[in-house]
């Protein structure tokens, strides 16, 4: 599984807009952490998005990219003035190009605690007996 | 750590920030004030007391303890991955886990028994006041 961005920094690394693609929003967007793992039957994404619930991440996959899109809660704190800051609240987005293997339509995903967990079952390879005929003799 | 002035962070400068922030981008670095100290807190204060939030995804409730002394507020915590399974094979590992101490500095001192801890949605939000008899107080001047 191939991803069009790096995220290797410690801190929350920021991000642009997708190409064509315009903020509606005018705030900061952050591509979240994430892990990634392979086992025989699967590849699980794991990614990190703080202060997004979980009827607030978009998933999608069209042609062999999958999206991910979270919007935080704008919690800025009333009637408090923000007195020092080592982070920063935003969107998060992130795309990973999908092996073709990926079975697209049974990709699950749940949210819990803030961290995104996507499923993402590969295909089974259609077993097929081919018959091997032997030529004629000549 | 290091307090900022308030109205830097918002207002006419917003947009100095940015391009600062796209400079930073463009050269390959990032704002000093960002900390790589785990979990990264911000700090809202008002004359009554203060707001701490942590961004802390994925971790359980239970295992946080949030302490407070004099001026420090200290959280310490486990935040638990996945591991090596056998048969699991790792492409990418970002998120960061293990166990972790936070403390941080007030500009002022804490009621211990004003703090209340909330965690949603990944973050923690830690509420205290500070002690009755330190709060700043109105005195009206009387004309005489």
């Amino acid at each position: 599984m191939s991803e069009h961005t790096e995220n290797t920094a410690l801190e929350k690394t920021q991000t642009q807009a997708p190409q064509g693609v315009e903020h509606t929003r005018e705030r900061d967007m952050f591509i979240p952490r994430a892990s990634i793992y392979e086992t025989d039957d699967e590849f699980v994404v794991m990614a990190d998005l703080p202060d997004v619930r979980p009827d607030a991440v978009d998933i999608t996959v069209e042609e062999n990219v999958l999206r991910i899109h979270g919007r935080v809660t704008d919690h800025r704190p009333e009637g408090y003035s923000l007195a020092y800051q080592e982070y920063e609240v935003g969107d998060y987005h992130r795309e990973f190009s999908l092996p073709d293997k990926i079975d697209a339509d049974r990709i699950a995903a749940s949210m819990d605690r803030g961290v995104l967990s996507l499923t993402l079952p590969k295909l089974k390879p259609a077993h097929r007996r081919i018959e091997v005929t032997a030529g004629a003799e000549e | 750590m290091r307090y900022v002035p308030t109205n830097s962070m918002w207002g006419p400068w917003k947009g100095l920030r940015q391009i600062q922030r796209e400079m930073d981008r463009l050269l390959g670095e990032f704002p000093l004030r960002r900390a790589s100290a785990f979990p990264p807190v911000n700090i809202w204060t008002n004359e009554q007391g203060a707001l701490v939030t942590a961004e802390l995804p994925g971790v359980e409730a239970d295992s946080l303890d949030v302490t407070a002394t004099g001026n420090t507020l200290t959280v310490r915590g486990q935040r638990d991955l996945p591991d090596g399974e056998d048969g699991r094979r790792w492409h990418r590992r970002e998120r960061r886990g293990g166990q972790f101490t936070r403390t941080v500095e007030l500009p002022f001192n804490i009621d211990g028994d004003s703090v209340h801890a909330t965690y949603r949605d990944g973050v923690l939000t830690i509420d205290m006041q500070r002690p009755e008899v330190e709060k700043p107080r109105k005195i009206t001047v009387q004309a005489s």
